[in-house]
């Protein structure tokens, strides 16, 4: 499943980044890097973008970049 | 002199260790030939000064944005003694990254583990030995607000200065594996010096969060937010204002004194008193007061960490218009003031989305623009009461509707592109630090405007008290101007003379209405109409229906932007081209606006 799709509260394990250019550098910058785990913490009123728990900190992402982050449920 | 930098990641509190240790002795400016600030200040300890650096906020030695580049370079530049790197002790396994990077550039680093006090509010324990140890780097635990640890880092930083060894850098070509296998290295010390005794410490928050950007009441919270906002500041700034005209007008009256005692000619005194004087005061008197108020307020907002979830509640249409959701902030600061929300925009990273985000900022309604907005809201349509406050809201969403359709055409035409990423870190919520926000504001932003403002004011009211003054067969230049301008304006719903206040008015917003009045009962200076029924008479007897001042607020909102921003965007962009663009793309759409709405009125018959 991609992280876009993961349930609100719930968490998953990232395996695969398949986002491209600065924003890729950027989300592993944050801490987004294979292997972690991460929760999906926060949805916008229009539920894009979400936010997401990653190593303590909450991270807004964009849908269109959730959408290439491949995860599994835990 | 011993040369200091600070570095950490955004929202750790960097500012706050630099404030707290150089007081109120540090300046900003900018990097040379860049647009990004720099912040330096000093300290004195053991009789040594220390010049410290503040860097901008950075994830990682690979740059990402402008901002990120500026840091890389000046670590790399080796133009410095120690390293200070600060660290959220909330989320320390994040900010270790940077820290492992550093380590492999330089030896000469001290950590600095910062909000202590919040951790221990959230029942985080760090055991800052065994991080030492594990990192083999010194680490000093601070509360930078609280002002505590300061004095041991101070040491520190004396200790790492004069037992330095070499000042190599290894300028390191990072890459993304070594930022994956840093993160490990992070994980495992985390695991290693962090005990997390409570398991939900982020449960505040998350209350918090589910209120300020739920489906059903993330966009309401934050419309009424910004209005309780307006109201105060328009409220709250009556009083003050009125008593500064007081002032002025106190000490305008020893200023004639001065010029008659010697026999200072007509024309002098009313070229420096009745023009200069009278226009300086007058904008200081309309502008100060509002901008005191709104910008402590929204610096709040800042500091409290409500800023960045109204980037996150708004991304959306941002996304839809192919901008950045951080436009949303930039938005919220024009408000305040267009020029402020210009140098603000540097949060955007990509180029094309800043540029966006500064050629539509003046479609928001400063405070300069809402007394004239608020006065004809109550003139001409609901009075005052419940009904201005609402129809003041309608209005500030359509400003921003507006801001919207003009981003996506801009993003369709002459600044194509998609959008780029929108990752943000929306920071844990903050105690405010009331004191400083207030400090904060009043130096960085207000006195800063209200300068640029002045230098313009000053030679703008001498051409105003010249135009209304200089009379050919017996008409003022200002009337001439005005018919002049009468017929083109007459075709969107203005007159000649509401025009050429706008244009007057150039320097200012604030001085619109009064150049008007000026103008309309042919007074040769500008000054204070006493009430709202007074301007109502003045403007019903010179032929305003409903629909002139329909027209005078959807100029007012789109129009070009005011000389102070127009001078800020040529200083930020580093281009008179985008500068010229930042000009005639409002122009152009108020016109457009002014001139449908006023042919489809007077089509349909509505007036």
């Amino acid at each position: 499943m991609t992280l876009n799709d993961l349930k609100l509260g719930s968490k998953g394990r990232i395996e695969k980044i398949k986002v491209d250019g600065k924003t890729r550098q950027r989300l592993i910058d944050m801490g987004l890097t294979e292997g972690v785990i991460v929760e999906s913490a926060l949805r916008s009123p229009s539920g894009d973008p979400i936010a997401y728990y990653i190593r303590g900190t909450l991270i807004a992402i964009r849908n269109e970049d959730s959408s290439k982050v491949i995860c599994e449920a835990i | 002199m011993r040369k200091i930098v600070l570095i950490g990641n955004p929202n750790v509190g960097k500012s706050t260790v630099f404030n707290a240790l150089t007081g109120m002795k540090q300046h900003t400016g900018n990097w040379t030939g860049k647009t990004v600030n720099s912040t330096v200040g000093e300290y004195q300890y053991n009789n040594y000064k220390y010049q410290i650096y503040d860097l901008p906020g950075t994830y990682s030695l690979i740059p990402t944005s402008f901002e990120e580049e500026v840091v890389r370079d000046f670590v790399y530049s080796g133009d410095y003694d120690v390293i200070v790197i600060v660290c959220d002790a909330v989320c320390l396994e994040r900010n270790l990254n940077l820290v492992l990077q550093i380590k492999e550039v330089t030896d000469n680093l001290v950590v600095c583990v910062n909000l202590m006090d919040e951790a221990k509010k959230k029942k985080i324990i760090i055991d800052l030995d065994k991080l030492s140890k594990e990192l083999n780097v010194r680490v000093v635990g601070t509360s930078a607000r609280s002002k505590t640890g300061l004095g041991e880092l101070k040491e520190v930083i004396e200790d790492i200065y004069n037992n330095k060894d070499s000042v190599d850098i290894n300028k390191i070509d990072f890459s993304e594996d070594k930022v994956e296998l840093n993160f490990m290295e992070a994980e495992r010390i985390s695991n290693k010096v962090i005990t997390y005794e409570k398991k939900d410490y982020h449960y505040k928050d998350r209350v918090i969060d589910k209120i300020l950007t739920s489906r059903l009441t993330g966009i309401p919270v934050m419309i009424i937010l910004v209005l309780i906002i307006f109201w105060i500041t328009i409220r709250g700034a009556n009083y003050p204002s009125m008593l500064l005209f007081r002032l002025f007008e106190f000490l305008e009256g020893y200023l004639t004194m001065f010029f008659n005692y010697f026999n200072a000619p007509d024309w002098l005194y009313g070229v420096l008193v009745l023009g200069v004087y009278r226009v300086v005061t007058s904008v200081i008197s309309v502008m100060l007061p509002p901008m005191a108020i709104f910008f402590p307020l929204f610096t709040l907002l800042e500091d409290v960490g409500y800023l960045p979830r109204i980037a996150f509640n708004l991304d959306r249409c941002f996304q839809r218009c192919k901008t950045c959701g951080k436009q949303a902030l930039t938005m919220c600061m024009g408000f305040g003031c267009n020029a402020v929300a210009v140098v603000g925009s540097k949060i955007i990273d990509s180029p094309r989305e800043r540029l966006i985000a500064i050629i539509t900022n003046s479609f928001i309604p400063c405070n300069g623009k809402f007394p004239t907005i608020i006065a004809l809201i109550s003139i001409f349509f609901v009075g005052s009461g419940f009904g201005s406050l609402l129809m003041l809201t309608g209005i500030i969403i359509f400003s921003v509707l507006l801001t919207f359709l003009v981003s996506k055409l801009l993003s369709l035409t002459i600044l194509k592109g998609t959008s780029s990423s929108f990752v943000l870190e929306l920071p844990p919520y903050r105690k405010p630090q009331i004191i400083k926000v207030i400090i904060r504001s009043i130096f960085d932003r207000t006195l800063v405007v209200l300068g640029r403002a002045l230098v313009i004011a000053a030679p703008a009211g001498l051409i105003i008290w010249l135009l209304s003054n200089i009379h050919l067969n017996n008409i003022s230049l200002l009337t001439s101007f005005a018919n002049f301008l009468d017929p083109a304006a007459k075709l969107i719903g203005l007159d000649g003379m509401i025009l050429a206040a706008f244009i007057l008015g150039f320097p200012a917003n604030e001085i619109v209405i009064p150049i008007m009045i000026m103008g309309y009962i042919k007074m040769g200076s500008i000054g204070d109409f006493n009430s709202l029924l007074d301007l109502r008479e003045i403007l019903i007897n010179n032929g305003w229906t409903w629909l002139t001042a329909l027209c005078v607020m959807l100029f007012s909102l789109a129009h070009w932007p005011c000389s102070t921003t127009c001078l800020t965007i040529k200083k930020e962009t580093q281009s008179i081209k985008w500068a010229v663009v930042s000009f005639l793309v409002p122009t152009i759409t108020g016109i457009t606006l002014c001139f449908l709405v006023n042919n489809i009125v007077q089509l349909l018959g509505l007036i």
